[in-house]
């Protein structure tokens, strides 16, 4: 299968997973590549969570120089932010988590 | 002058002299080693020996300077582009986006990523991983603890101006209450001074460095009030008897003022709002002996006008000086006045002739009555703080109140029910300490008594979840305040407690009442028999000023008996040394 079509469809089965709010590919830059979101929103998202992961990221680097950050969750009252980094691109999901 | 006390000791009274010689070393005791002895003994084995290696740490406590904080949006806009792309060209951003898209790494590193994703994503929907266990336990655990009541501060807000005024009104916000209108005056004769800034704050309450919006009144803010119904809209009296309001999305200026020949003469002590269709409705008070009801609407004249003459003739000459409003909504056609002589004037609104206003007074104050407020939960009964005392009263009952407390030290400055608790409520005293009252568990002494500042207290203002309070203070601080859950959950049983109390107060009363009245017609029955005889003898009752030169001489001898014990009991004193 052409990697583009694993991508594409990788990208639409996480959008239609249940709760999913958005889906956003960030690259190192904080350019959003891929976005299911309006661009006003997805510029914030981007700016603000690359920040945030590249400083989780030194955070963790920092306690144990062997570490590394995995995955990012970040839970507030009306739903939860995911974000799967990368050496250069940020993967991330916006879900309501059920109750 | 150095004062010098000397004194002697003869030498033998001192004790042996001690004389020190010399001597060569003398050999007391010689034990020798006795091998024998170590058969009492086993040697150990094993040994346990704790050591411990660890770093090594001093604690110290560190107190920061207040930290100002400052809420500050950030724009975003777009960045991080290629020189070459444009970011406001769509064609450009699609290109280069496609370009990232066909990179293999870009394919590999999402499907990765994505794996890891979707796990997460699984796990969510499959578990609510920060569900709350136990959760109805857990309030039963609070209900059956016995806490002690307390309270704490929570922030405390500083008049930025260098001149400090008295915090004099609070009023919190109608929704939600995260926002605190404080009015600032001062209330000394002749006390302000030309650099005293006149600005009034709206505080939010997460922010204590620096208020949320300033009110630029033209005089001094002696009272003000949001507006319950339109929580932009804020209505205050002003030092020289002028009322304005704001509306807070407009700014800081008044939207409207009353003019002043028709506004009051003195300083308006407190406005209230009313309730009505259009929202629009507030009446003031002032010591100029007038109730003045207005439509904001129109602030040129008010709509209507009231003398607080207890001869009910309208007269303002003979009126009393109003300090204190009370309207409640459930009540619309009626309220009530404190009045600077310590009498509370229950009013009706819809009378015809204003003689039929005033309904009915309460008298049993000895000063100004600084608040007056009806239970949420009995509109029955009514709160009055005023000179040293807080005293709850009946409707049915006038002549003197049902509860009270005993007289303080210092004067009681203000004071309100609790919004959920119906045997709560709160005083704050002139010496800064606030008191927590609560009848049904303890009648002599307040429940808690929390000195919050050095300086007087003026004002106090209970938040509508009864859970915090906000009271303000001579130097313009307002204190905010978080009361333990004990003192604002209604407990069980509380509502029937309150009312059996009250009702069996208010029945002692109307016993004492309809005795006194018994008393009284008997002595004016006396009275008139007596005077019959009296104007056959002549003499009749002394006259004002021999009553005087009688109690004069008496109070000189008793003065003088006094002395004489005095001076009886300083000479047994002397004659003993």
């Amino acid at each position: 299968m052409l990697p583009k079509a694993e991508v594409e469809e990788t990208l639409k089965r996480i959008q239609t997973h249940k709760g999913v709010i958005g889906t956003i590919v960030v690259n190192a830059e904080g350019i959003p590549i891929r976005t299911t979101l309006d661009n006003s929103t997805t510029v914030q998202y981007a700016g603000l969570l690359h920040q945030l992961t590249m400083k989780a990221r030194s955070t963790v680097r920092d306690i144990d120089p062997q570490n590394d950050l995995t995955f990012l969750r970040i839970r507030s009252k009306k739903h939860e932010i995911m974000v799967a980094p990368d050496k250069e691109y940020l993967l991330i999901v916006i879900q309501n988590p059920s109750e | 002058m150095e004062i010098v006390h000397v004194y002697t000791k003869r030498r033998n009274e001192f004790g042996r002299q001690c004389n020190f010689s010399d001597r060569p070393a003398e050999l007391h005791v010689d034990i020798l080693p006795d091998p024998s002895l170590a058969s009492n003994f086993i040697e150990r084995d094993p040994c346990d020996v704790p050591i411990q290696c660890t770093q090594e740490m001093s604690e110290h406590e560190v107190n920061t300077e207040r930290f100002e904080s400052d809420t500050r949006g950030i724009n975003h806009v777009e960045g991080g582009w290629p020189k070459d792309v444009n970011p406001q060209e769509m064609e450009q951003t699609i290109r280069f986006r496609k370009k990232v898209e066909k990179d293999e790494h870009y394919s590999s590193t999402i499907m990765q990523l994505g794996s890891n994703m979707e796990h997460c994503i699984k796990q969510n929907n499959a578990i609510n991983i920060y569900q709350e266990y136990f959760e109805e336990e857990e309030e039963e655990l609070v209900e059956e603890s016995e806490e002690q009541p307390s309270a704490k501060t929570i922030n405390v807000f500083r008049d930025p101006n260098e001149i400090k005024r008295t915090a004099t009104c609070l009023s919190w916000h109608p929704d939600g209450s995260c926002k605190l209108a404080v009015a600032y005056s001062s209330l000394g004769f002749q006390n302000i001074s030309p650099d005293m800034s006149y600005d009034s704050y709206i505080w939010d309450i997460e922010n204590p460095n620096k208020p949320e919006m300033t009110l630029k009144p033209v005089s001094l803010l002696v009272c003000l009030e949001y507006n319950p119904k339109d929580s932009h809209i804020l209505v205050g009296g002003s030092y020289n008897g002028q009322i304005a309001y704001w509306d807070t999305r407009k700014g800081s200026q008044p939207v409207e003022m009353s003019t002043i020949e028709h506004s009051h003469r003195d300083p308006v002590y407190k406005v209230i709002w009313l309730q009505s269709k259009t929202g629009t409705d507030t009446f003031s008070a002032s010591t100029d002996g007038q109730v003045l009801w207005w439509d904001i609407r129109k602030m040129s004249e008010p709509t209507e006008r009231l003398v607080l003459d207890p001869n009910k003739k309208g007269n303002l000459d003979n009126a009393l000086g109003a300090i204190s409003l009370e309207f409640e909504t459930t009540m619309p056609t009626k309220f009530m006045v404190g009045t600077e002589q310590g009498l509370v004037v229950s009013c009706n609104r819809k009378a015809k002739t204003p003689a039929e206003k005033i309904v009915c007074t309460y008298s049993g104050h000895h000063g100004p009555i600084y608040a007056l407020q009806r239970n949420p939960f009995f509109p029955k009964n009514f709160l009055t703080v005023a000179d040293w005392t807080a005293r709850i009263w009946s409707e049915d009952i006038k002549e003197s109140s049902i509860m009270w407390t005993k007289y303080h030290m210092a004067y009681l400055s203000d004071g309100c029910w609790s919004p959920v608790r119906p045997s709560v409520f709160f005083t704050v005293k002139m010496d800064g300490t606030l008191d927590v009252w609560d009848f049904l568990f303890k009648q002599n002494d307040p429940t808690l008594s929390l000195k919050v500042c050095d300086e007087a207290l003026y004002s106090l203002r209970v938040q509508d979840n009864g859970r915090f309070l906000a009271c303000g203070s001579q130097l313009g601080t307002a204190t905010l305040l978080e009361i333990s859950p004990g003192l604002c959950t209604l407990q069980r049983n509380e509502k029937a407690l309150a009312t059996a109390m009250f009702e069996r107060e208010t029945k002692r009363e109307k016993i004492l009442e309809a005795r006194h009245r018994e008393m009284r017609l008997k002595e004016r029955s006396r009275s008139e028999q007596s005077k019959d005889e009296d104007t056959k003898e002549g003499d009749g009752e002394e006259s004002v000023e021999e009553l005087a030169t009688r109690t004069e001489a008496e109070f000189y001898e008793i003065v003088e008996a006094e002395l004489k014990k005095r001076a009886k009991e300083q000479e047994k004193k002397v004659r003993r040394d």
